[in-house]
């Protein structure tokens, strides 16, 4: 259970996508789906495997296109944006990979700085040195700045993918399955982390899983998304009061 | 019921035959329609290639380790090769103008073959071997971890990191791998003409470079940029749409190198074809 419950800093929606419909085929992924992420808070969506999750946010950040709906971030409607706009959208948005995404021909250090260089041009590079510094310090691997990825383990990987995120300071982080094939105490870990970044960075986020204690850790409100329709809506109290078998099923 | 009995076979069979022939043309559609798709993905990624080689910011250091990775790192290979090249054609041409008595004719000869034909085409199939498969499963490994998608979101441009570096730096890169594939090569004949005969480096050099023109070099060279370009496009086309599976890198690197080698010879036959019409 999330000890710390931050509080959302207001009502104003960071995230808003309105029935928003994607198939692959004749594969309905995504039903008429419709969602708010306000400033300021956690909200993970539960649900199986192949219930759309990771689609859903491959469609806000643009790298998947939706067939129809909208989804606005910070106001703006990244389904009908240009590749420029799009661009601008995805600076302030930060996404973990569920494999990490790490650079393999790179190490730690030139990971974090592969966005910096060319995103904050404006800093210097005893600027960078520090700011790599400080986010590797903040997910607890300072020493593996010069470590290759292969180097690593599955945990330390998706902290310095967290770090590579959070070195650009985004404003919303979606985290794609962020504790899948981590053991109970890494997973404890990495969900621990994640609250951390939250109120270190003031971020908004959407985690996208099916572990339940990564849910129970982390989140300020949940939607249960099945069969590509938000299936229930609600605080963590009340999904794990529902009687509804579905949602036992996940609580048991 | 006699006759209708042959008429029920004619018709089923008939029917069958219809069958047949309908998914025979739906195959056939198919196929053509996947090789159109692929052709305008093809001229797609050409495009894109284009504009964001022109977008203001060039990734100069990625192109430079690129440059060191295809021309440093591929010098052995295009050393041996270039080598075996030379000493190969000596040892076989050398028989043929002993009969005609041309054996002095033997340093301009294999020169000139090497510097207008062997040399570039030899050089870019290696390449192609070699550079279009590295690209295609490098970039296509990459596209399976996510790790194209992720400097995708965040807006660091992998088209621009990825692609147009690793082209210019096959573009200029291969020419000058061809140059030194053609120097080693003659030293190569020189080798292998003193196997059976004694001719000093200096005579060998002075008789190659009396047969060979300007005219000779030109085209060699300049083909050898549009060879450069061919095996980059194609090896990181392949690479960047490669599909989801581990299965689809080893594909990946496999198409990039039939295909690259391919249009390799292509494009030799289309410069050749101008080359003579520019010539005469």
């Amino acid at each position: 259970m999330r000890t710390t419950q931050t509080k959302i800093q207001n009502e104003e929606a960071v995230i808003k996508i309105t029935n928003l419909s994607k198939s692959f085929g004749e594969q309905e992924v995504l039903k008429n789906f419709s969602l708010k992420l306000f400033n300021g808070e956690n909200l993970v969506v539960l649900g199986k495997s192949g219930s759309g999750k990771s689609v859903l946010i491959k469609c806000i950040v643009g790298l998947l296109k939706s067939d129809s709906g909208s989804i606005e971030v910070f106001n703006r409607d990244v389904t009908i944006m240009n590749m420029k706009e799009l661009d601008e959208v995805r600076q302030k948005i930060g996404f973990l990979f569920q494999s990490g995404a790490l650079y393999d021909s790179m190490t730690v250090k030139q990971n974090l700085e592969f966005p910096l260089v060319r995103l904050k041009r404006q800093l210097r590079q005893k600027e960078m040195d520090e700011k790599i510094e400080e986010v590797l310090e903040n997910v607890g691997l300072l020493d593996a700045l010069y470590k290759m990825p292969s180097q690593l383990s599955g945990g330390m990987r998706k902290r310095i993918s967290l770090a590579r995120t959070i070195v650009v300071d985004p404003l919303i982080i979606l985290y794609d399955e962020p504790t899948t094939g981590l053991d109970p105490v890494t997973s404890d870990e990495i969900s621990m982390l994640i609250n951390d970044v939250q109120q270190k960075y003031k971020t908004s986020s959407i985690i996208i899983t099916h572990d339940i204690e990564c849910a129970r850790t982390t989140a300020d409100r949940l939607i249960m998304l099945h069969d590509g329709e938000v299936y229930e809506e609600g605080s963590l109290k009340e999904f794990e009061k529902s009687e509804d078998k579905l949602i036992k099923s996940f609580f048991k | 019921m006699k006759i209708m009995i042959p008429v029920i076979r004619a018709r089923e069979i008939a029917r069958q035959q219809a069958l047949l022939l309908s998914e025979r043309t739906l195959a056939k559609t198919e196929s053509a329609n996947n090789f159109l798709t692929d052709f305008a993905d093809g001229i797609m990624f050409l495009v894109r290639f284009i504009k964001e080689t022109f977008s203001r910011r060039f990734e100069i250091r990625e192109f430079f380790h690129q440059c060191f990775i295809i021309g440093y790192k591929t010098l052995p290979l295009i050393s041996v090769t270039g080598t075996i090249m030379g000493f190969v054609l000596t040892i076989q041409s050398r028989p043929v103008l002993l009969t005609f008595g041309a054996v002095n004719l033997l340093p301009g000869m294999v020169s000139v073959s090497l510097i207008r034909e062997m040399g570039p085409v030899i050089t870019a199939l290696i390449c192609a071997g070699k550079i279009a498969s590295g690209m295609g499963a490098e970039l296509g490994s990459m596209k399976v971890t996510e790790q194209i998608e992720a400097m995708e979101v965040s807006s660091t441009h992998p088209m621009r990191f990825l692609v147009v570096t690793r082209v210019w730096a096959a573009t200029l890169m291969i020419p000058l791998l061809v140059l030194y594939a053609d120097a080693l090569g003659i030293i190569g004949s020189w080798a292998g003409a003193n196997i059976k005969g004694d001719v000093s480096f200096v005579l060998f050099f002075s008789q190659a470079f009396s047969h060979i023109d300007f005219y000779d070099f030109i085209p060699a060279v300049v083909k050898s940029f549009f060879f450069g370009a061919v095996i980059g496009l194609v090896g990181c086309y392949k690479g960047y749409n490669a599909g989801r599976g581990t299965e689809s890198v080893g594909k990946a690197a496999n198409s990039a190198v039939v295909l690259a080698s391919l249009l390799v010879l292509i494009v030799d036959m289309i410069a050749v074809q101008i080359t003579d019409m520019l010539i005469l």
